[in-house]
């Protein structure tokens, strides 16, 4: 498998392992994947009053793309808003990494995991206002 | 072995802290633990059989003048020493080009000959495609054949074998040594079965010679394939033992001059063949001090490796060859974890070039999941294995299984003590 270089930086160096207080109420975790499908990605943010992304960590098991996928969302996130988190698209991870067509499911994976992130750090807001 | 003779690769393999190096780029040869892969050739074999290639290009079927005669004289010298190592008699040899053909010939060779006496075939799920693959051919021919998984160590079970036979079967093949996992199969009491009941029996030996001893003089087998580059001689070339007493018969694939007594047709490679004589010699002379450093070093491999949690090793370690070592690394991905260890040159239960995921069939067969299977090594160690490639190894893969590790949530997950297996997981 020839992957480019940017893949295997991430991949031999990735920014933002680790995790995040999953109970704090400014914390969204998006976890997608399976571990019979051969992909699994955590993805944690943490939000400031303002909505801004103040940081961003992952752990990812599955192969090299889906690693370095993941590494470079969390660069992305960080200073965005989650409106604008929630805009990614996996063609633009895809595309600057460079992705081969048979991994592009691992953008895919990213993408479903900022969504599920900015979805639970939402449904935390959601029930911070009601209660 | 000779100590003069050294793996012609593999230098600088550690920084000046001692510490080992990645071998991500080019100037730096990994070190090859994939033995079971194919061997280098002893540079013993090599030189053997250079003058063949030049001098000695006589063809050994010419018989009316000396440059046939030299290669004639090299390619029976050769068969002897096949022979011998196995303990067959020169004359049950046929030089083929490796076990591929040595299996198609005796698997469809066989059953095509006595396709009469009955159409039903036995074999292993965990058998090598080469054996595989030509009993599907004869099931689209309009044979019959039974797939006997084996048990979780690998191994078969007699009484599950014997339950297999049917009035009808003709054929059995069953490998002497495993090549994902190196486990030895009991020949002596399956080809005993086959002799009770009457049935042809086949034995892959590919990755056997010069590991295990073979002695078909008292073994109830009647065709075994072997090929000479997993013994540290040249690829391309090959033999099938047919059995003389009880006379085996076998039907030719290749026609053609009507070489190797009419069963494989085409003029001999004499190099290789004299390659393959030479490699199959000093396996005979050497394989019981080899096979006992080897297995020290295997034994060191394990012991390094067995140091981290949640590792598998893969088929049963007492009834298995010293020279593998097949272990599943869990919570990390297997792909991943090819990339990590580029350092050394080794097998994966995992196909990485694919966007489908097929994990070994052999490893799936023993009951292994999927995950475990993905995130499976097989190190293969032989002839030219230093301890300081055993060393480098053992570090290497305790550096880079805890980084990946670390980046993993099923092992986070792991030590925070949650069941992975009653997770809801949001499949894609």
């Amino acid at each position: 498998m020839a992957y480019s270089d940017k893949v295997l930086d991430h991949y031999e160096n990735p920014r933002n392992v680790g995790t995040l207080d999953k109970n704090d109420p400014n914390v969204g975790t998006g976890m997608v994947g399976a571990p019979a499908c051969g992909d699994v990605m955590k993805l944690m943010i943490k939000v400031n009053d303002a909505g801004i992304i103040e940081d961003a960590k992952f752990k990812t098991y599955g192969c090299g793309s889906a690693i370095a996928s993941s590494s470079l969302v969390t660069e992305w996130l960080k200073g965005k808003t989650i409106d604008e988190a929630y805009a990614i698209k996996n063609s633009a991870i895809a595309e600057e990494l460079a992705l081969p067509p048979v991994k592009i499911h691992c953008s895919v994976l990213a993408e479903d995991a900022i969504k599920a992130a900015v979805a639970d750090i939402k449904a935390k807001q959601l029930a911070k206002v009601s209660a | 072995m000779s100590a003069s003779i050294e793996m012609p690769v593999l230098k600088d393999m550690f920084d000046e802290n001692g510490l080992a190096r990645d071998a991500h780029s080019a100037d730096v040869q990994p070190i090859y633990l994939d033995y079971s892969a194919t061997t280098p050739v002893d540079p013993r074999v090599a030189a053997k059989m250079i003058p063949y290639i030049s001098e000695h290009f006589g063809n050994p079927a010419s018989r009316s003048h000396p440059y046939g005669w030299t290669a004639e004289k090299a390619v029976e010298n050769a068969r002897e020493e096949v022979a011998k190592l196995v303990g067959a008699d020169p004359r049950e040899i046929v030089w083929t080009s490796g076990a591929t053909e040595s299996n198609n010939l005796a698997i469809k060779g066989a059953a095509n000959f006595y396709s009469e006496k009955g159409k039903h075939i036995i074999t292993i799920t965990t058998e090598h495609k080469a054996v595989i693959d030509p009993v599907r051919e004869l099931e689209r021919q309009g044979f019959t054949a039974t797939y006997l998984d084996p048990e979780p160590n690998g191994l078969i079970d007699l009484e599950k074998f014997k339950a297999a036979i049917r009035p009808d079967t003709v054929l059995a093949s069953v490998m002497f040594v495993n090549n994902e996992i190196g486990v030895i199969q009991d020949i002596t009491a399956i080809g005993n079965i086959c002799r009770e009941n009457g049935i042809i029996f086949h034995v892959d030996a590919a990755q056997a010679t010069g590991k295990v001893e073979i002695d078909l003089e008292k073994l109830p087998v009647d065709l075994m394939s072997f090929c000479a580059h997993k013994t540290y001689g040249p690829k391309g070339i090959g033999a099938l033992y047919v059995r003389r007493k009880p006379r085996i018969r076998i039907e030719a694939q290749m026609h053609g001059g009507g070489h190797e007594r009419g069963m494989r047709s085409g003029t001999l490679a004499t190099h290789q063949i004299v390659g393959m004589g030479e490699a199959f010699k000093l396996a005979r002379e050497e394989m019981v001090l080899e096979n006992s450093r080897i297995r020290k070093l295997r034994d060191k491999l394990l012991h390094g490796l067995e140091t981290m949690e949640e590792v598998y090793v893969n088929g049963d370690l007492e009834h298995r060859v010293p020279h593998n070592l097949n272990i599943s690394f869990n919570y990390v991905e297997g792909e991943s974890l090819i990339m990590a260890v580029k350092g050394i040159a080794v097998s994966s239960g995992s196909a990485c070039t694919s966007a489908s995921l097929e994990p070994s069939y052999v490893l799936r067969a023993l009951g292994r999941s999927d995950e475990l299977a993905h995130s499976s090594i097989r190190f293969s160690i032989g002839r030219f294995t230093t301890e300081e490639d055993i060393d480098y190894t053992i570090n290497l893969m305790k550096s880079k299984i805890d980084k990946l590790r670390e980046l993993s949530p099923l092992w986070e997950m792991f030590k925070d003590g949650i069941d992975l297996s009653k997770v809801q997981w949001a499949a894609h």
